[in-house]
């Protein structure tokens, strides 16, 4: 009979001893110099509903991203067509799949469809179609090419905001894909969402454009400026007073030089007017293309515009060469440190729309681990007396296994790294008052096998033996609630799920192997008449 | 010590009241589906979409304050809801861009900064839900559902037999409807939180009923000629006093939840607690019935 102590024995307190260790990066901080760099460092999480903190949840507007990516082969075709000397009457995206050519004769159609079938295998070409003495040739990006472009501008957005949140400073923050086009963003503790959210939902599509001074653009409307142009306004914030006001300026379509072009942009402080300033730096092919255009522009104006706003519009006083410029504007420090971010990022492939964002301010955040625990504690304690008042040393030993429960789910936690959240703190409330549950039924057919008249080793025997299924199946539903959670629920629920699966399955182990040893040894140590149940 | 000494309730006699009483709750809480499903029910932005805000403002304000500054600039149908302690106040909206295109939260806490410069406030939470969303967390709720009720009826039917796994289904689903219907007559929030704990009481339910199901198959084996209602009622108060001291340590925790948790799992605690109380009377007075009336035992199939 005792051979089946040791193993049992050595298990229970190998368990509490990891338990324990997991749990030491959480209750002692700093962690002491002697904890060497094997032992675990990871703290318990907690989710953004006990810290504070921003969760997002944001679409790509993948549409967008292929429409951007026809408008670019637009933009390049007429160059090649121009270089080729074909000539064409117009380009142009047409819906969201689509680029029209129209040319002036068949043969010129013909050489263009070779060109473009040598430039983009990718894309198919609709037969040519003859309407009112033009030929138009319309180029289709087909499905299954434009599910790849889509899917790579998911994954293109997620590295971008990934790279301006890891500049913005933000401590562990999550940033994973979800699903097709959806994007999921946490970040704890930040004291500016608002600020974190217009970063990271920027597009920050830089384009340096030509402003077109043939037009009046105070009179002008979006209906009535040439087809090349567009109507794009500036906005200038006074810094003394806060008013905005807005100038509108007609530029050339066509942008000039854009932002993936950028090899650095840093925030500098003019030294006249003491203003904050984006110093942005070329990479060769863009420096080559700055020094054209300017020297080929010379009096003229340029339009910086980043997502379709103009920060400013200066002249060009001369041709600048070296691949440096500046943007200037009337921004605060802030506004031009994270110019400067999403600049140093890149520009995201496609807009992205914020679909759900819940922030929980710290204070509540502190306040709610405070109320958890303490009803937590509260529970705890109504359920330890109960057990000790209606069962005396049984009761005990089942409270024993209670708090034996929640020091392996806490090492259990830590362990895995998983999430603390307040729903997870009420699974692990819920879970004290099942635990004691298994008890209670082992404890009830003790009682009646007692009626029997039969030994207290006997009895106890048969009870852990009758009531071992039921228990078994009771976990077993819990735990098919709990893994159907799991896997739909989102942040809290999750907690939820993860505390309560874990809580169930150690639960297994103390009611049926902890408390059985400690009954098995002390009934062999002792000889008692009655069991004190 | 001991709460109930060998006791001798006729459980069985009952089944005409307890059927009624379940009945009506399980109507009302269909009821409250159909409203759900119509969206007439108080459903949280999780489902619905929209804009919620915490506020905790430095002196004490009226919810017609916060009214009548957000109704002046255009913001209405708006639920507003004091909280006790801490001159708190929620602030609900069904939908949730505003003209601007601006996130709707922001949009209320300008509206309120700018009309009550003499209260400031610090936001605790704030949540915008696009209604895509809400779409999609409904759907996933319903499959979620779906599949542990499945889930629960397989392993039932596997350890015991079809009877008994339709009858725990039945309970379980009797339980799923009380809740919903006293959120619906209480007006509570039907949100992700309220379903989470839905689910949880459908996998405690089950552990009550498991319970009583298997005193029941014990006596069932050893007295085969007796006819079901005796059995069904000996293994019922047999196993009475467990049903009552486990469901009474479960409801010392949720209630510590419900007293002492806060207002953020407030009503998540509540579910709990109606769940607790109603997941142990199902086990006895709706799971155990059907299956004593469907299962006939060799006696009474001859007579």
């Amino acid at each position: 009979m005792n051979k089946g102590y040791t193993w049992r024995i050595t298990l229970i307190v190998l368990f509490i001893i990891a338990s324990l260790v997991y749990m030491v990066p959480t209750l002692v901080s700093p962690l002491p110099s002697w904890w060497s760099g094997l032992l675990p460092k990871d703290k318990i999480h907690l989710g953004l509903d006990l810290q504070g903190g921003t969760h997002l949840v944001m679409e790509v507007e993948t549409d967008k991203a292929v429409e951007g990516s026809l408008d670019l082969i637009a933009t390049d075709l007429e160059d090649s067509l121009n270089s080729q000397n074909l000539r064409f009457k117009r380009i142009a995206r047409v819906g969201g799949d689509k680029v029209q050519v129209t040319l002036y004769d068949r043969a010129t159609a013909d050489a263009a469809q070779k060109l473009v079938k040598k430039k983009y295998p990718d894309i198919d070409i609709l037969p040519p179609l003859d309407e009112a003495g033009f030929v138009s040739l319309q180029l289709r990006v087909n499905e299954k090419e434009a599910q790849v472009r889509k899917d790579r501008a998911v994954a293109q957005a997620l590295e971008t905001i990934r790279n301006r949140i890891d500049q913005f400073g933000v401590s562990e923050p999550v940033i994973q894909r979800e699903g097709i086009n959806h994007i999921v963003v946490q970040l704890p503790g930040i004291k500016d969402p608002k600020r974190a959210i217009e970063l990271i939902g920027k597009t920050a599509r830089l384009e340096f454009k030509l402003v077109d001074e043939n037009v009046n653009a105070a009179t002008a409307t979006p209906g009535s400026v040439p087809e090349d142009d567009e109507l794009l306004t500036e906005k200038r914030t006074d810094p003394q007073t806060g008013a905005v006001t807005e100038t509108p300026l007609v530029v050339k379509k066509k942008a000039m030089i854009t932002g993936d072009l950028l090899t650095d942009a840093q925030v500098r402080i003019d030294s006249q007017y003491n203003q904050p300033y984006v110093a942005i730096e070329f990479n060769s092919t863009g420096a080559r293309l700055f020094d054209q255009v300017t020297a080929a522009n010379t009096g003229k104006r340029f339009a910086i515009v980043l997502d379709n706003n103009i920060y400013s519009a200066p002249v060009i006083r001369e041709r600048i060469s070296g691949g440096s410029a500046q943007i200037s504007g009337s921004f605060t420090e802030k506004e031009a440190a994270d110019l400067a971010i999403v600049l140093r990022a890149g520009s995201l492939p496609a807009p992205v729309k914020i679909m759900q964002n819940v922030t929980v301010g710290p204070s509540l955040g502190a306040d709610s681990i405070h109320k958890g625990l303490t009803a937590g504690l509260i529970g705890v304690a109504l359920v330890f007396i109960f057990m000790a008042v209606y069962y005396k040393v049984c009761g005990l030993v089942a409270n024993f296994g209670m708090v034996l429960n929640i020091v392996y789910l806490m090492g259990a936690l830590a362990a895995l790294g998983a999430t603390l959240t307040l729903p997870g703190i009420a699974a692990i409330v819920l879970l004290v008052g099942m635990s004691v549950d298994s008890n209670v039924l082992i404890f009830e057919r003790i009682r009646e096998e007692m009626r029997l008249g039969k030994t207290p080793k006997a009895a106890l025997d048969a009870g852990y033996d009758k009531a071992f299924l039921t228990i078994m199946d009771s976990h077993v539903t819990t735990l098919i609630t709990a893994a159907v959670l799991f896997q739909f629920g989102t942040g809290p629920v999750k907690g939820f799920a993860v505390s309560l699966s874990l809580g169930v399955i150690i639960n297994l182990f103390t009611s049926l192997l902890a408390t059985k040893v400690l009954f098995d040894m002390f009934l062999d140590r002792v000889h008692v008449k009655r069991l004190s149940i | 010590m001991e709460l109930l000494g060998k006791t001798n309730i006729d459980f069985m006699g009952m089944k005409k009241i307890s059927f009624v009483v379940s009945g009506i709750v399980a109507l009302i809480g269909i009821i409250a589906l159909v409203q759900i499903g119509r969206g007439a029910a108080n459903m949280g932005i999780d489902f619905s979409g929209g804009t919620s805000l915490q506020l905790k403002f430095n002196a004490p304000i009226t919810t017609e304050q916060a009214r009548t500054a957000l109704d002046k600039n255009g913001v209405k149908e708006v639920d507003l809801q004091e909280i006790k302690d801490g001159n708190k106040l929620l602030i609900k909206l069904r939908k949730s861009s505003t003209a601007t295109g601006q996130a709707a939260s922001e949009h209320v806490q300008e509206i309120l900064r700018k009309e009550l410069p003499a209260n400031p406030f610090a936001v605790e939470s704030a949540t915008d839900i696009g209604p895509s969303i809400g779409d999609k967390l409904r759907k996933d709720t319903l499959v979620a559902v779906a599949i542990s009720l499945l889930g629960i009826v397989l392993y039932i039917a596997w350890r015991f037999d079809f009877k008994f796994g339709v009858a725990a289904v039945v309970a379980t689903t009797h339980d799923v409807l009380a809740m919903f219907a006293a959120f619906y007559l209480l007006h509570k929030e039907i949100n992700l939180l309220f379903i989470t704990a839905v689910l949880t009481i459908a996998g405690y339910s089950l552990t009550d009923t498991v319970v009583v199901f298997d005193r029941i198959r014990e006596n069932m084996h050893k007295s085969l000629k007796e006819p079901m209602a005796p059995i069904f009622n000996r293994s019922i108060n047999e196993v009475l006093s467990r049903s009552i001291v486990t469901s009474l340590t479960v409801l010392l925790a949720s209630l510590s939840l419900l007293l002492f948790g806060g207002e953020v799992i407030h009503d998540f605690s509540f579910a709990l607690v109606v769940g607790v109380v109603v997941g142990a009377y199902s086990s006895i007075f709706v799971a155990s019935p059907i299956v004593a009336l469907w299962e006939k035992s060799p006696v009474e199939t001859k007579g």
